[in-house]
Order: C-alpha cells, then sequence, then structure tokens
C-alpha cells in the first residue's frame, strides 16, 4: 500500500494537479475570509467554511477522476493486477493520496484563525471543528468520487458523473423540502429507487435473474411494510433525503456542534465507498 | 512450475479459451504460437492473476493463482501485450516504486536494479521520463519491471511486436539469456520467432492447444513430414510410364511444369527413401530427370494446418498429436 501511495502522492506534486487543487480551494478561501472576516468585521472563520462548501462541486471530480479511471486507459491496471498487493491496497493507497492533497490547503487554512486572532476573539474550537469536518466532508465525497472513478475508464466521463452526484448531495436537503410528505408518494419514491438499484445492478452483474430478485424483494419488502404500517411512510422519503445529505451534517460543525455521530457517518460513508471501489475493480478482473 | 488444468474462459457467449490443459518445466523457454484472436493474451492474463477464469484451476510452483494470489504472483513476473508503464515517471523512478510494490527488501534495492538494467541495458535511460522513451525502450522497461523481484517466472505477452528488425533481435537475445535463469514463456503469432528462441512450442487456435512439443518434434509430426519432389522433362503420360509401378509410393500428383516439363510430388510409404529408385527409373528411360529432392514439411506448414483448420477438427488432431 506504501508504494501505491508513495507512488500516488510524488504524481499528484510532480504534475500540476495537486497544487492547482491547492491553489484552487485557497483562493476562495482567500476572498471569504476577506470578505467574511476581515471587511465583514466577524470573527467566525466557521462561516468562511460553510460559505466555500461549493468548491468541493469543482475540486472533488477534478482530484478524483482521474485516480482509477487513467489506470484503465493506460492499461496500467494490468501491472496493479499483477502485481503481489491486494486490490484493497490499491485503493486505499491512492484514496489517502488524494486526502494528502486535500489536507495541503486544509493545514494553510488552519493557520487563518490564529491570523484572524489576532485582531479580535475567535472561538478556536468552533473555527477548527468546522474545519475538520470541513475535511471530512471531502474526504467522504472523495471516495464518492474514487468510486465513480473506478467505474468508468473515461476521465471526463468520471468526472461529470462525480459531479452530478456531488451536486445532488450538495442539493439534497434543499430539494427534499418539495417531496410530497404524503405516505404513498414516500411508498412510490422508495419503489422507484429499488427499481433503480435492481437496473443498476443488472447492467453491473449482467444477471437479470439476481436483478429481479432484488426488484421483487424489495418492492415485496416496502408493500408489506406500508401494509403493516402506513402511517410511518408519511415524509419518510424526505427525512431519508436529509439523512443522505453529506452536507448538511457539515453544516451542525458550522453551527458550533461537535456532532461525533455525523463523524461516525462520514467515516461509514467513506468505508462503503472505498468498499465498492474494491468491488469494483475485483469485478472489472473477472467480467472483462 | 506452472500447471493449468481444464481453463475455461467465457466473455458473454464468446468462448476465448475453452478447457486448456499444459503443464511448464522448470528452466525451459516456452513460446505460446497461434493465431490473433486465439486465446494466448486471453490465457497468460488468467495465469498471472489479472483475469479471472469461468472454470479450471491455475497453480505456479503448487500456489493456486485464485486460492494464495500473492505467493503466486511473487513468483511471477509479466509483461503484458501493452507494457503498463506510468509515462510520467522516470525509468529508475518506476523500477523503484515496482521493487517497493513487490515487497523487496530494501538491501536489495540497488544490487537488483543494477542487474536489471544492466540485463535490460537500460543505464543511459534511467532519468529520462518513460513518457519520451522510444518503443524499444519502453518495452525494455517493461521487461526490466518483470525481472524485479527475481521471480523464477518470467510471462511476456508479445515481447517483440511492434518493434523494428534491430530491436527484435536484441530483445530476443535478452530474452534467450533470460532463459538460462528463469523459466520464460512467451507469446507470438510470429512463427520463426518461436522457433529461434524457444525450446518448446505450444500452439493455440481457437482458445485450444492443438499441439505441444519441441520444434523438430513437431515438424516431425506430420505422415513422417517427407515428400519427394522431381520434375522430368517430357509430357505427363511419359513420366507416368517412367514411375509406373515404383515400390513403396504411398500417393503421387502430376502437374505440368514449364516449357514441356512434368513435376512430381511422391509420398512415400512410412520409413521408405525413393530417391534411389526413382533416379535408377529415370536412368534406364529415355526421359531426361531434371530435378529431385527430399522436401521436408515446414513448423509453417504444420502451424497452418493445425490452426486454419476448423475448431472440431483442430481437436481431433490434438488428440492425435
Amino acid at each position: 500500500m506504501t508504494a501505491i501511495f508513495r507512488r500516488e502522492v510524488a504524481s499528484y506534486f510532480k504534475g500540476m494537479l495537486g497544487y492547482l487543487i491547492a491553489a484552487f480551494v485557497l483562493v476562495f478561501a482567500g476572498i471569504y475570509t476577506m470578505a467574511y472576516n476581515l471587511s465583514g468585521v466577524y470573527a467566525g472563520f466557521e462561516y468562511t467554511l460553510s460559505a466555500i462548501a461549493f468548491i468541493y462541486l469543482i475540486a472533488v471530480p477534478i482530484l478524483s477522476m482521474r485516480s482509477l479511471a487513467e489506470e484503465r486507459r493506460q492499461k496500467t491496471d494490468q501491472l496493479l493486477y499483477a502485481l503481489p498487493i491486494r486490490l484493497s491496497d490499491v485503493v486505499l493507497g491512492k484514496y489517502l493520496a488524494m486526502l494528502v492533497v486535500l489536507a495541503v490547503p486544509t493545514l494553510i487554512m488552519a493557520l487563518y484563525p490564529l491570523i484572524l486572532s489576532q485582531f479580535g476573539t475567535v472561538s478556536f474550537a468552533t473555527a477548527y471543528g468546522a474545519l475538520f469536518a470541513f475535511f471530512l466532508l471531502g474526504a467522504c465525497l472523495l471516495s464518492v468520487g474514487l468510486f465513480i472513478s473506478s467505474v468508468t475508464e473515461n476521465q471526463v466521463a468520471a468526472a461529470v458523473i462525480t459531479l452530478i452526484a456531488v451536486l445532488l448531495l450538495y442539493f439534497m436537503s434543499g430539494l427534499s423540502d418539495f417531496v410530497s410528505t404524503e405516505a404513498p408518494a414516500s411508498l412510490l419514491a422508495l419503489c422507484l429507487l429499488v427499481l433503480l438499484f435492481a437496473v443498476v445492478l443488472w447492467m453491473l452483474s449482467k444477471n437479470p435473474i439476481v436483478a429481479l430478485l432484488t426488484a421483487a424483494v424489495g418492492v415485496g419488502a416496502l408493500l408489506a411494510c406500508y401494509g403493516a404500517d402506513s402511517a410511518a411512510f408519511e415524509g419518510l422519503f424526505g427525512k431519508i433525503m436529509v439523512q443522505l445529505s453529506v452536507f448538511d451534517r457539515f453544516y451542525t460543525f458550522v453551527d458550533g456542534v461537535f456532532d461525533l455521530t455525523a463523524v461516525v457517518y462520514y467515516l461509514s460513508m467513506i468505508a462503503v465507498f472505498l468498499f465498492l471501489s474494491v468491488q469494483s475493480l475485483e469485478k472489472r478482473r473477472w467480467s472483462e | 512450475m506452472i500447471e493449468v488444468s481444464h481453463l475455461t474462459k467465457r466473455y458473454g457467449g464468446h468462448t476465448a479459451v475453452s478447457d486448456l490443459s499444459f503443464t511448464i518445466e522448470k528452466g525451459r523457454i516456452y513460446g505460446f504460437l497461434g493465431p490473433n484472436g486465439a486465446g494466448k493474451s486471453t490465457t497468460m492474463n488468467i495465469i498471472t492473476g489479472c483475469l479471472g477464469a469461468t472454470e479450471g484451476e491455475v497453480r505456479i510452483d503448487g500456489h493456486d493463482i485464485f486460492e494464495e494470489p500473492m505467493a503466486a504472483k511473487r513468483k511471477i513476473g509479466y509483461l503484458p501485450e501493452l507494457p503498463p508503464l506510468y509515462t510520467e515517471m522516470t525509468a529508475e523512478e518506476f523500477l523503484r516504486f515496482v521493487l517497493w510494490a513487490k515487497g523487496v527488501r530494501r538491501s536489495e534495492w540497488e544490487s537488483q536494479l543494477c542487474s536489471v538494467m544492466e540485463k535490460t541495458k537500460l543505464f543511459d535511460v534511467r532519468s529520462r521520463l518513460i513518457g519520451s522513451l522510444s518503443k524499444g525502450y519502453r518495452q525494455r522497461v517493461g521487461i526490466a519491471q518483470a525481472l524485479l523481484g527475481n521471480p523464477e517466472v518470467i510471462i511476456l505477452d508479445e515481447p517483440t511486436v511492434g518493434l523494428d528488425p534491430a530491436q527484435i533481435i536484441e530483445i530476443r537475445e535478452m530474452i534467450r539469456a533470460l532463459g538460462r535463469e528463469h523459466t520464460v514463456v512467451l507469446s507470438s503469432h510470429i512463427l520463426s520467432e518461436v522457433q529461434a528462441v524457444c525450446d518448446h512450442i505450444m500452439i493455440i487456435a481457437h482458445g485450444k492447444l492443438v499441439a505441444s512439443d519441441t520444434a523438430e518434434n513437431l515438424t516431425n509430426l506430420l505422415s513422417g513430414g517427407m515428400t519427394v519432389e522431381l520434375e522430368a522433362k517430357g509430357s505427363e503420360d511419359e513420366t507416368r510410364a517412367v514411375l509406373d509401378g515404383l515400390d513403396g509410393v504411398a500417393g503421387a500428383a502430376y502437374a505440368p511444369g514449364a516449357e514441356g516439363t512434368t513435376c512430381v510430388t511422391l509420398t512415400p510409404a512410412e520409413g521408405v527413401d525413393l530417391r534411389e529408385a526413382v533416379f535408377k527409373r529415370f536412368a534406364t528411360s529415355d526421359v531426361p530427370l531434371i530435378e529431385l529432392r527430399k522436401d521436408k514439411a515446414t513448423l509453417e506448414d504444420v502451424f497452418l494446418e493445425l490452426t486454419q483448420s476448423e475448431p472440431d477438427l483442430t481437436q481431433k488432431e490434438a488428440k492425435g498429436a
């Protein structure tokens, strides 16, 4: 794993990408710190962070798009398969290297509250808590990007799909307000989700029986639950959307709450997507 | 060293490799020969763990490639058809990365790097970016990568494809030198290459092994491999009259030659040399014999006959072989 990790970090910082990402994050952090904290004379750095969370819409797809897709395009994945290393180590090494790239601007931003404290009282706990959550949010989105990059061999496709995914996550809690709260609507939406999942499963595994079975079991279970307790479905879909909104968790930290469940939530999301990435690499070896 | 048994690989409805079994012994150079699309690359990818198999088993020195991939992969160095190189690294950086990834002890890095770069003649380009190297040098970096960690088996998939003649000769010499220390398996669709480099030839067609033997044995495989070709200055009838009733002739084919001559191809019966008898017949006749030679089937003929027949036919031949 260390070999992969070192190679990736070196390649990010020998090329432009590592510096580009750092510069991109820092430019926005600088502009917003200037506007909010310096010109606006406001001591809370966490609000600056919450205002620049949108930069992940650009930074994450650009950083994660090449990680696994490029290996496939250049056929260097054959080397990774033939080397005596586990695929989980490959994925982990690549992921940690991306975290290093993200850590560089994060560490530089860690200086900002110190600078701001020269001009007034800064709540360090809130500022660093928010910065920590800001990094975790980025880490979480990068794991999604890594997975998407593992599915395709085209960097541009990986970037676009990741952008759409991050965009959806970004607007998720806002969109959930517009979702009908009625029980049948929730049921319908959940059934559609199950069907969508089955279709994706079918495309990935090329096994119609498994996909059909998944769809049948999923929809059946939903209908059974609905029959048992239809009141529970009221507003359920909206609630699920809020639960899945990774950005919302970050905003709790901005409000000054160090939410341990959110940390666990982010770490589990990361674990799930890294696991999926390993499976996607493994699957590629068996079906190609 | 490598045992492959009943290996099958299907892609959807297409069968790339079907029920392939063979054993590779230590210390020899093996050549996988077959037309494009015969299943050579697929087989090699499965042996090296890059690809899963639909059915069958591959054991490298007793380690199953699917059950114990780490132990099995440490014994193999693999150069795929397209050398898997990171173009943004220099040759030396890349080789160091592979040393690390292969888990070679750090105290051995320098000595291994030196010996491998010497074998592959990479010293001059060690600090150049791989992206700026010519195809010949890239191929050598690919071979160097396979050699690191000193694996017992080196597997090379079409190592000379796309190189110029001088480079091809260099790579072939390198492979021959490697054969002294490692077991080498290489694939090619070029017959002369396999003939020039390998001790043992395995011919694959339509995903099946149709022949597996040394080059000499393969050429003798076909009907003793021998025919007698002759050309006589006379009409076909005259020539037929001369050769009529000759002992030990299993078959004869007549064809008109240039300027009133007749060409004859005689297939002798098992273990008979017809040349002397033919000469004596012509000596006592009025028809001048202007050419007489023994023709041996070349490996090319064997290759073409084995690989171009229908899939179900090749299976029969494989059993006969």
